[in-house]
Formats: C-alpha cells, sequence, structure tokens
C-alpha cells in the first residue's frame, strides 16, 4: 500500500516535470516563423518511416548503425515491461501479465532480456567510442563540457537500466525457485534464468527480495530520470526524429527557398510590376540573424539534433581545417532559443518585443558562414534529415541584404553581375568563342 | 560559327529543338570556352537543331544568390527570364551544374518554366537513340579513369547515372575515389567559392578532392562542370601532375570517341 502510495507519486512528480520540459521545447520551437509546411503525405510518411523508423540513412556506416540498433529496439521493447511496472506500481501486484500470457510472457521477457544484453554490449562500444577511441567527429570543439557530459550520462543511463532489469528478473528467478507464493513461476527468461542463480544463487531470501525491490525501482526510477532529462538533452532525438522528418524538405537538395518581398521590390524597380498603392515604407530585414528571423523548422531541426557530428565529418570546409561545422550551426540554434525561451519566460514579453542586445552573430561567425560551399553534404549525412545550410543561406542573406556586410571579394562579383550581365567583369563578347 | 543565335533562328522563321544556355564560365573561361565549343561541335554532329542567346544571355545569377545577394539574383533571373519567355523557349541544355540546377529548381518560381537537361544526360540520350555513333576501340578504351561528381549535378539533383552511362560508352575502366556519388566531395568551389579565397583552415578543399583522384592512380579525371575542372586543374599543378592527368569534361571525352 505504501509503495504504491509511493510509486504514484513519484509517477505524477516525474510527468509533472517532463511536461514542464517539453512545453519549454515546443515554446521555443515556436519561437521560429510560421511557415505553412504540408502536402505530399505519402512522401512523408515514406520519410517518418524509413528514415525515422526504419533509420535507412544510419546504415551508411553499418557498424555503428547496428549497435544504435540494438539500444533503440531494445528501448522501445522494453516499453512492454514498463507497461506491467505501471500495473505492478500502482496495484502492487507482482508481474500482473505473468499468469495471464503464459508462455507468450516468457517469450516477450527472454526477448527483452537478449536485447538488453545487446543494448548493453552497444553502450559499452559508445562509451568506448567517445572516452577511449579518438573519434574525430567526437574530438570537436563544440562537443567540449555539457554536451560530452550529456552524451555520457545517457549512455551511464542505460546501463544503470539494464542493471536494474537483471537485478529484478535474476533476484526473481531465484525466488521462483524458494516456494513463494508471491513469486509466480514464469518460466525460464532467456538470461536471468542462469544469470539470476549465478550471481544472487547463495543470497538468503530476505536480502534476495531486497535485491528484486531495488531492481524494480531501479528500473522505473531510470525511466522517470530519463523523461524528466530528455527535454534538455541532444537525447530527444528519440522523440523529435519523427515529427523532423515529416516535415523536412521534399524538393531538390540544390533549391533555394525564394524571398517573394525582394522579387516584388526588384520587379516594381526595374518597371515590370506597379507598386500597390499606398504601399512602401521602410524594408522588412531580409534573412535570418536570430531565430525569429529562422523558421521554426529550423528550430525543432535544432532540437533534433543528437550532435552525432555525421554532418561535420563529411563538411569539406571542416575537414580541410575550415571553422565551420555544421553541427556547431545547429547546437549554436538551439542554444540561442533556449536563450531566448528562458529570458522570455522569465520576462513575460512577447517575442515581437524580445531585444537581448544578441543574435545568432554573436555565435555562428560570419567567417564560419563564408567557409560553406553549399555542397549539400551535411544535408545528405544527417541520419534525421536536419538542414544546416538552409541556416546558413539565410543568415548569409542577412549578412548582404540587411547588414550590407560580406566578403570583400565578392563585390567585384557583384559589380560584374549588375553592369555587364557576367560573373566575372569581362570586355570580350559574350559569344567571342563562336567567332 | 559554331552556334546560331535564337535571334537568327527567329529572324528565319524557324524554332530550334533546344538552347544552349553557355553560361560565364563556357562564355569568358578559356578553358570551358573548349567545352562550349566541343558541346557544339557534338550537337552539329548529331544533326540537333540548337541555339544560343549569345549577347542576350546573362549570368543566372547562382554566385549572387548563394552570396546572399538575393536583390541582384532576382534582377537577373527577371531579365534572363524575360529574354527565354519573349523567345517562348521550352527546353535548355546546359554544360554547368550551377546554370541547370537554378534555371531548373529556382527560376519556376519567379515564372521561368523550363525543361532542363545537363549535357551529360543529353550525350547519353543522343548515344541509346544512334543519333551519335561511338568507336568500338576509341582512345579511352580499357584506360584507368576516374569520375569526381559536382555537388550541383550529384547531390543537389540526383543526377550519379548519366555521366556514369557515357563512361560505360566510352568503355572507360572507371574507378571510383573513396567518397564518390551522394557521398561525393565537393571540389571547394560552390556557394561563390570560385570567387573568393579559402576561409582559414589547414588544407585547400580541392587539394583534399585531387588526392583522393590520385590515390586511384588514373590515367585521366572526368568531370561535368567548368568549376570543377578548373578546381581540379589547379590541383594538379599543386602537386605537379597536370603534365601527366589531364582532367576531362565528359563532352571532350565523347567528342575524341566519335565514329
Amino acid at each position: 500500500m505504501i509503495s504504491s502510495v509511493l510509486f504514484v507519486i513519484v509517477a505524477l512528480a516525474a510527468f509533472g516535470l517532463a511536461w514542464k520540459g517539453f512545453s519549454r521545447v515546443w515554446q521555443n520551437i515556436r519561437l521560429g516563423k510560421a511557415e505553412p509546411i504540408g502536402g505530399h503525405t505519402a512522401e512523408r510518411w515514406r520519410n517518418v518511416v524509413m528514415v525515422a523508423l526504419g533509420q535507412q540513412k544510419m546504415f551508411k556506416n553499418w557498424i555503428p548503425a547496428v549497435l544504435h540498433l540494438f539500444i533503440y529496439v531494445a528501448f522501445i521493447i522494453t516499453q512492454v515491461e514498463l507497461l506491467e511496472i505501471f500495473v505492478d506500481g500502482i496495484f502492487g501486484t507482482h508481474r500482473f501479465f505473468a499468469p495471464a500470457l503464459g508462455g507468450f510472457y516468457t517469450f516477450v521477457i527472454s526477448f527483452i532480456e537478449i536485447l538488453s544484453v545487446l543494448a548493453f554490449v552497444a553502450t559499452i562500444a559508445f562509451l568506448m567510442r567517445r572516452n577511449v577511441l579518438n573519434v574525430q567527429r567526437f574530438q570537436k570543439p563544440e562537443l567540449k563540457g555539457f554536451p560530452a557530459r550529456d552524451a555520457n550520462t545517457i549512455l551511464f543511463l542505460e546501463i544503470l537500466l539494464i542493471v536494474g532489469i537483471f537485478s529484478m528478473n535474476g533476484a526473481d528467478k531465484v525466488l521462483q525457485t524458494r516456494g513463494l507464493e508471491h513469486f509466480y513461476p514464469t518460466g525460464a527468461f532467456a538470461v536471468s534464468t542462469w544469470l539470476g542463480p549465478a550471481l544472487f544463487g547463495n543470497v538468503d531470501t530476505g536480502m534476495l527480495m531486497g535485491i528484486e525491490r531495488f531492481g524494480w525501482w531501479l528500473h522505473i526510477l531510470t525511466v522517470f530520470g530519463f523523461l524528466v532529462y530528455l527535454p534538455y538533452s541532444k537525447h530527444l532525438h528519440i522523440i523529435l526524429a519523427f515529427p523532423n522528418t515529416w516535415y523536412a524538405k521534399l524538393s531538390a537538395k540544390g533549391k533555394m527557398d525564394n524571398m517573394p518581398d525582394v522579387q516584388k521590390e526588384v520587379r516594381i524597380m526595374m518597371g515590370l510590376e506597379q507598386p500597390e498603392p499606398g504601399a512602401g515604407g521602410e524594408l522588412p530585414e531580409f534573412g535570418a540573424n536570430d531565430v525569429f528571423s529562422l523558421s521554426w523548422k529550423n528550430v525543432l531541426d535544432s532540437y533534433s539534433c543528437t550532435e552525432c557530428g555525421r554532418c561535420t565529418a563529411a563538411c569539406p570546409a571542416n575537414i580541410t581545417g575550415k571553422k565551420l561545422s555544421p553541427r556547431k550551426v545547429m547546437m549554436d540554434v538551439r542554444d540561442r532559443a533556449e536563450e531566448v525561451g528562458a529570458a522570455l519566460a522569465v520576462s513575460k514579453a512577447s517575442k515581437a518585443e524580445y531585444n537581448d542586445g544578441k543574435s545568432l552573430f554573436d555565435r555562428i561567425t560570419p567567417e564560419e558562414l563564408h567557409a560553406c560551399t553549399t555542397c549539400n553534404a551535411c544535408v545528405e549525412a544527417c541520419p534525421v534529415l536536419i538542414n544546416p545550410l538552409d541556416i546558413i543561406l539565410q543568415m548569409r542573406r542577412y549578412e548582404i541584404l540587411t547588414l550590407s556586410a560580406g566578403p570583400g571579394e565578392w563585390l567585384p562579383m557583384f559589380n560584374a553581375i549588375e553592369n555587364t550581365g557576367a560573373a566575372w567583369a569581362m570586355s570580350a563578347e559574350r559569344d567571342a568563342w563562336n567567332d | 560559327m559554331l552556334a546560331k543565335t535564337i535571334a537568327e533562328y527567329q529572324s528565319e522563321g524557324r524554332t530550334p529543338e533546344i538552347l544552349f544556355w553557355v553560361g560565364c564560365a563556357g562564355s569568358f573561361d578559356t578553358r570551358a570556352q573548349r567545352i562550349t565549343r566541343t558541346l557544339c561541335e557534338i550537337l552539329n554532329h548529331a544533326g540537333v537543331e540548337f541555339a544560343i542567346l549569345g549577347n542576350e544571355e546573362r549570368c543566372t545569377g547562382d554566385p549572387a544568390r548563394r552570396a546572399g545577394n538575393e536583390f541582384l539574383f532576382q534582377m537577373t533571373a527577371a531579365m534572363n527570364i524575360e529574354t527565354l519567355n519573349m523567345y517562348g523557349v521550352k527546353k535548355i541544355v546546359t554544360a554547368c551544374p550551377h546554370c541547370f540546377n537554378i534555371l531548373k529548381n529556382e527560376y519556376p518560381a519567379l515564372g521561368g518554366n523550363y525543361e532542363l537537361v545537363h549535357h551529360t544526360q543529353l550525350l547519353n540520350e543522343l548515344i541509346v537513340s544512334g543519333k551519335l555513333k561511338m568507336k568500338e576501340a576509341g582512345s579511352f578504351k580499357g584506360q584507368r579513369i576516374t569520375y569526381h561528381d559536382s555537388c550541383y549535378l550529384g547531390r543537389a539533383n540526383d543526377v550519379y547515372e548519366a555521366p556514369r552511362a557515357l563512361l560505360e560508352a566510352l568503355d572507360v575502366d572507371l574507378v571510383e575515389m573513396k567518397r564518390s556519388r551522394k557521398n561525393g566531395l565537393c571540389c571547394g568551389a560552390g556557394g561563390a567559392q570560385m570567387w573568393k579565397e579559402d576561409e582559414p583552415g589547414n588544407k585547400r578543399i580541392n587539394i583534399e578532392r585531387i588526392e583522393e583522384a590520385l590515390e586511384t592512380n588514373p590515367a585521366a579525371v572526368a568531370a561535368n562542370c567548368p568549376f570543377c575542372i578548373t578546381m581540379l586543374q589547379d590541383g594538379l599543378k599543386a602537386k605537379e601532375k597536370n603534365e601527366q592527368i589531364p582532367v576531362f569534361d565528359l563532352s571532350e571525352m565523347v567528342l575524341n570517341n566519335l565514329l
């Protein structure tokens, strides 16, 4: 009875905190400009099913893909067991589904156990990869500090979860042999049937019951901890990968978005269109310098990023030692959204009034923007269809159109196009090659 | 005269099958001019009735737009669309993937709707339909050749097969680089980089790419973009390999192999 009350209180507290965290992320994504994205439902479903659920793009590199798949499938399947933990937790029952499901129950738990072992192996491999092996993409400057700790925290929680599962099941298997009515015989579980006796065979019954409860609580408390931590972690990709692939750009990667406002201005200037009566006045700012001027989808991209660095590892500028890192661009956008979101939560101001004298340019420097070759390698590399290039190009637009800045070397090219119609200032005729 | 302008066609009361969009590189860069002339020779050989815009063609605005200068892009694009629509152009071929991409994907939003083919696609169609016949044993037969995917034909527009089909028709021994097709590495010129120095770093991008090409130990490098060709040639020059290893546009290899 006491444990039921305790469980319900802990569960409610966890859900409450998680709600707060997730609403914060939702609010921050909405800092971006409204942009309707829809249509082409079949293609969008394809992306969700193949890319998010099926992890199609992970398999470009099959070793991490398989290890990642172990953790992913174990995570999904464990949710089945979580259902029972909830029932048992609320009603004080023990393995509620075991009697009714019989052999199928044994199969499901065995399946979870095997996947948990595979996930354990993968987690150890991932910890090694981050902390021992010198994998380039995990050694970049943007991962120093919290991002590195964040990654290790998640992996550590995975291990706790698995320790919880096996203490619970292992102790239970031994207790089942001691003739206690409470511990219903579940049949042989794939791993704990031998792991339980091997670890706890000689432990006395009282202690064993303690270990079983410890495992149960460790498991569920880790799950709650995970849930509460998720909206503050790069690990949020396990949820946002789904909407992010749904809303991903479907047109050719080479296509840049049009700017209808500029188009209209230019057509009026060229006499191709008449200005609307009463129109005119101040031109708006063009391009993006902050989360407010990016699309909400760009901000969703930034929260979907799990900082794996496949984009940066594929970026020709980064490979050749330039400052640009597409992953850092994504992290900067998210960190800026966090900064603005936190300030707005305190001041209760509207986003239109917000001004802290800072912008994305305090985080992403012109040098980084100017290093981009617009090659789309980062876009192609992302396993969850994030588009760093779109943000880089919108910031370049801001730099040129609103700040009238940018590399001086581009000015002769701009002048040549404007004055001679060619990208280089040439004295020859355009068709001189044809003589 | 290798090519007639569309104005000349019009004055004869005729409409060409296709417009050849030459582009700034193809018009002014000495190396790219050779590719322009090559493509004209092939099209004439195949009996394709094509026209050029001549002096009425302007920069598509690709480097301006990617640099962030939307005003300039809109201006030059509007002028091009006026011209193209005035002549009733329906189909365009270009030897430049940057022109190809922007005409195909970005001009429609501005009222310029044309069917676009890259010259590697057109040449492939002409070979398949029998309008171009290849020598049984041309000078590239069995040669070890590596192919560089340009970003704007490859990732930007998912054209990977047409250029490779040409290499197959030439019967070369194609050796792929480690990073090819979707994973191809940029030459370093895209996004208006052609008009500026690299940002500070430890290597130029074209050097990184040419080193990868050299790992395949090729007799020649094949490419499909005037900017890539410049970058790759500069890379070979830096490696002092430009005397031994040529960089070809695929059209040049096709012309060489015509029956």
